[in-house]
């Protein structure tokens, strides 16, 4: 039998909450954390909105105890938020016996910083300690300093697939008798260097991301971390876990079709969903909640919903984007979308797609639209897709 | 379990070693501390219209890989998997610097959508419309080995037959001086021959890709087999660090004794330096030793340069001569151990076997 996949504790940081709970409560209250830049110095303030996670650094040291110094980027408080809350809820220590990992995601890193000091990076000495923290693996190894943790680590920029491949990566390790347990999750603060990217790309809504709307128009960019704690089934129940979900399915695909657009069939979508359900064992109609990339672009849900509906037929299970509450956290979105898919399973609810009106004119199907109770919800799907054409798939489920 | 053959081999660098035909014949020599990638003819492997747009990282990462290929013989890979410390250096510097200077108005997109680290990878699947797995490592000095352990998975757990991994980093101006600002290079220019006669703090820079085709059979090339993987990170003491390397070995079922040759990461810094000396003296003495960092320059990904050596040394059962630390020959080369650091904080083991 290979190990089976449990899920033992859950971290979440958003602009909708600073843990798993508030987060949560957001959604059942429909409170979106998208609006006018507060923390982030930039021409684009009052212009795009974006959501941000609502605290200063300052308060993000304090909350995990930490004393203010300098050479902390806001990636890495995001990122030891998140994980101090999941090591918290699942009462496992992050012990160094080479059976213990850390696997994290980013896309952008320590940029949020960089982009400040880069003049100074050039020109003087003013600003040394933030050159250190500019790449995609400082927040993973102040998330290891911070418990004290020097065994197995690692981090994956695939850029807005990274964190949802940092829970596939956890997963094999274990399944592959790597790991016994393994912190897996990602994170990216809002920097101006993705606002101005994205903005480049003229694919930022002005109003807000209306995911799967046919008015849709663009996405919206938000901030946050998440994390979860994986656990072989065999030492979950010989450290009388409390089990939250299983990892059921994951897989990979590429788009191979456009650096940064995707294909109008969503080709490499597809590939992953149907790979991962395979894996699984499962049938199209067990999948109860699909919890979609759903950015709001034009392209993106398109060639998603094609996907979906390629995959589904007239079998569909409710679907929703939860990008208007969150905005899209690029590195960080796949864990915080898989974090939210525990959450229904163990809520038994399916959480709306704000903003959503109007179906879209090409799909069949439309987003969930109310926050629905008491539902059936043992088994969810969820996706993330990046540039360069990097689409994952997840599922979890409840234990059977 | 399935063994890991490696069947071809790509390699842009600062050395001539694009071609797999020669082996290190012709050395490069550098009389500054920021060595750069010998261009092979890029034209040979990207059309030249799009060989203009491309910024160097993506060019030599996409040359390297076809030259695995080609060598393999594989035209379709089940899964590509790439490493890169700093990702893409100019694309990214390129955006931050228009942005800046710019007051982030009139900012267009191009350097932008490649900045991503995954980027490299990314490109590659899009020229042979592959759409199997394709992942990218990001964690500094463990990156380039982050991906050989997961290609070693991906082989085992029976998901992929053959496996594109590379490692790479490009360099730049501005990245040079930047991390100069952290003591990471020698103050006054070195010969790079003369890396490790230089006693003083500091090492030389360079960068670099290289790309193998890592299989589950024995193709017509001999580069022997991928057997293990290990990476730890600041270890409290030499003694750690020996053990480590004891125990790793011994997951194979080997020795020190074992070992044919040894391949150390000396840069020439004489803070991290030391322990490379007393893991010889202790372990190998006696055991033939090499380095390579003269050659290369040091980078997140150095490694895989290291990798590339490791292989061809193994196939061509030939130690050349500059990368010699010792005067020993060994009777056949079947085991070479690779043991790096970068800066003394990441350090990682390969085992390539024949």
């Amino acid at each position: 039998m290979p190990e089976r996949i449990y899920i033992t504790g859950l971290g979440l940081i958003s602009a909708i909450g600073m843990d798993v709970e508030e987060n949560f409560a957001s959604l059942e209250k429909q409170y979106s954390g998208i609006g006018e830049i507060q923390y982030l110095e930039t021409i684009h303030k009052g212009e795009i909105p974006v959501a941000e996670v609502k605290a200063t650094d300052e308060e993000l040291f304090d909350r995990v105890g930490i004393n203010p110094v300098k050479g902390y980027t806001r990636t890495a408080l995001l990122s030891i938020n998140a994980a101090r809350e999941a090591v918290e809820m699942s009462g496992s220590e992050l012990s160094n016996d080479k059976r213990t990992g850390i696997i994290s995601a980013t896309t952008v890193g320590g940029m949020v910083k960089s982009e400040n000091h880069y003049l100074d990076f050039l020109n003087n000495d003013n600003s040394n300690i933030y050159i250190g923290t500019h790449d995609c693996g400082d927040a993973t190894e102040k998330v290891a300093s911070y418990f004290g943790f020097k065994g197995f680590m690692t981090t994956i920029s695939t850029a807005c697939s990274s964190s949802l491949n940092s829970i596939m990566l956890g997963a094999r390790m274990i399944r592959n008798g790597k790991l016994d347990r393994v912190l897996v999750g990602g994170a990216d603060a809002l920097s101006r260097f993705t606002i101005n990217g994205f903005n480049t790309l003229m694919i930022l809504d002005r109003d807000g991301c209306k995911p799967f709307d046919e008015n849709r128009n663009g996405l919206t960019l938000g901030e946050g971390a998440a994390f979860i704690v994986l656990e072989s089934g065999t030492s979950s129940i010989k450290n009388n876990r409390k089990i939250l979900g299983e990892v059921k399915g994951w897989a990979n695909a590429n788009d191979a079709y456009h650096q940064t657009a995707s294909s109008p069939e969503g080709e490499g979508a597809y590939m992953a969903m149907s790979k991962a359900l395979k894996m699984s064992g499962m049938d199209v109609t067990d999948i109860d909640y699909i919890n979609a990339h759903g950015t709001g672009t034009i392209n993106n849900d398109l060639s998603e919903g094609k996907a979906i509906e390629k995959l589904f037929g007239i079998k569909m299970p409710k679907v929703s984007s939860t990008k208007p509450y969150t905005g899209h956290t690029l590195g960080a979105a796949g864990v915080i979308e898989a974090v939210f898919s525990i959450l229904a399973i163990k809520n038994r609810v399916v959480f709306p797609n704000m903003n959503f009106k109007q179906p879209m004119k090409e799909l069949s199907f439309s987003p969930v639209k109310e926050f629905l109770e008491e539902q059936k919800v043992h088994k969810v799907l969820t996706n993330s897709f990046g540039f360069g054409g990097n689409n994952s798939t997840i599922i979890v489920s409840d234990v059977s | 379990m399935s063994e890991i053959f490696i069947n071809g081999i790509g390699a842009v660098t600062p050395q001539h070693t694009h071609d797999n035909a020669r082996f290190l014949e012709h050395i490069e020599i550098y009389d500054h501390n920021n060595l750069r990638c010998v261009n092979p003819n890029f034209k040979e492997f990207i059309p030249p219209m799009e060989l203009r747009r491309m910024s160097r990282i993506i060019r030599m990462g996409i040359a390297s890989a076809r030259i695995s290929m080609k060598e393999a013989g594989v035209e379709m890979p089940d899964a590509i998997i790439t490493g890169t410390g700093m990702g893409c250096v100019e694309d990214t510097e390129k955006f931050l610097i228009s942005m800046i200077d710019n007051k982030e108005l009139l900012l267009t997109p191009t350097s932008f959508i490649r900045s991503t680290h995954n980027t490299v990878g990314a490109q590659i699947a899009l020229k042979l419309k592959c759409h199997n797995y394709n992942f990218t490592y990001v964690h500094r000095g463990f990156s380039f080995e982050n991906v050989l352990q997961d290609a070693i998975m991906l082989i085992r757990e029976g998901d992929a037959g053959n496996v594109l991994a590379g490692g790479i980093d490009e360099t730049s101006d501005n990245h040079y001086s930047i991390s100069g600002r952290l003591g990471f290079w020698k103050d006054k220019p070195v010969r790079n021959l003369d890396l490790l006669k230089e006693r003083s703090n500091g090492t030389i820079a360079g960068e670099g890709s290289v790309f193998a085709m890592l299989s589950n059979v024995k193709g017509e090339k001999d580069y022997g087999r991928l057997t293990d993987i290990d990476t730890f990170i600041s270890p409290e003491s030499h003694l750690y660090t020996k053990q480590r390397i004891e125990n790793f070995l011994g997951q194979s079922n080997l020795n020190p004794g074992d070992i044919d040759l040894v391949i150390l990461g000396y840069s020439g810094d004489i803070r991290y330096d030391e322990v490379f000396d007393t893991i010889r003296n202790s372990l190998f003495s006696g055991i033939p030793a090499a380095y390579f960092k003269h050659l290369c320059g040091e980078y997140y990904t150095s490694s895989s340069f290291a990798f590339w050596l490791a292989a061809q040394i193994l196939e061509k059962q030939f130690i050349p001569a500059v990368v010699k630390l010792d005067d020993l020959n060994p009777n056949g080369i079947n085991n070479v151990l690779i043991y790096n650091h970068f800066m003394e904080h990441h350090h990682t083991l390969m085992l390539l076997s024949k």
